[in-house]
């Protein structure tokens, strides 16, 4: 018989933003590793090459929100499995500063380097 | 309604011999996502050469991209990106209840078609590099 394992509990906002950034990140995710490995070889990839993408305002757009999905879902994964591991009280706490100090520096850095290829 | 069987706690791993496919597909996702959000880190921590000027970014790129050892982790990457995008699909259908009944044979179809798409990929990911 069939039983449902997850991390999440059903229901909640947080439970719903992790499905709706999985339905984007599924095709997204499989757009860059297929544009940036098979369209473009790894070891072609050069400063002005990826310029020239990031200058494309559709890709800087899609790009910005792969990062800031891709940011939520896994850091919110992250965090649900180790309150299923049983984090509590202050380590919960402490657990959710750390994600989210990291998360954060994360979207402005990657935001960062793609405003730096788009020339912005 | 499905009926639910108390398997106990999937985080108790010393039971792993006890672990059913769908167990094991719980397992496999949580590991690839550990892996896949701490390669983001890293991916941005290197694409951040480019704020240093176009050599610094070339030069960085082409002098990870002609270690062999890169490009073997790269496929290693591409393996745990492919199964997580797959079974991520499986468990988008099963929280939606669909094909609840055939969530064991998703996952052994996850991993098959992972392992293809990776063999096949991997003259494209290692070429030039040996």
């Amino acid at each position: 018989m069939a039983q449902r394992y997850s991390s999440f509990s059903s229901g909640s906002t947080a439970w719903l933003l992790q499905r709706i950034t999985a339905a984007f990140l599924v095709v997204v995710l499989a757009f860059h590793f297929f544009n940036l490995h098979f369209v473009t070889h790894a070891y072609e990839i050069e400063f002005a090459g990826a310029q020239a993408r990031m200058q494309n305002v559709g890709y800087y757009v899609t790009m910005v929100l792969f990062l800031l999905t891709a940011t939520f879902h896994g850091v919110n994964g992250v965090y649900n499995a180790l309150v299923n591991q049983g984090i509590d009280g202050v380590q919960k706490r402490v657990v959710q500063v750390v994600l989210g100090v990291a998360s954060l520096l994360l979207v402005v850095q990657g935001i960062r380097v793609a405003n730096t290829l788009a020339g912005f | 309604m499905s009926q639910s069987y108390d398997r106990g706690l999937i985080e108790d791993f010393g039971r792993w011999r006890e672990f059913t496919a769908g167990m094991w597909a719980w397992v496999f996702h949580k590991f690839t996502g550990w892996v896949l959000i701490g390669y983001l880190f890293t991916h941005i921590a290197v694409l951040s050469t480019s704020m240093q000027g176009a050599e610094t970014f070339n030069s960085t790129i082409q002098g990870l991209e002609s270690l062999a050892l890169v490009r073997l982790l790269e496929v290693g990457l591409l393996a745990v990106a492919v199964f997580h995008i797959l079974n991520g699909i499986r468990l988008l259908f099963v929280d939606l209840g669909v094909g609840l009944e055939s969530q064991d044979k998703s996952f052994y179809a996850s991993l098959v078609l992972t392992g293809v798409i990776v063999v096949a990929s991997v003259p494209t990911f290692v070429s030039g590099a040996f």
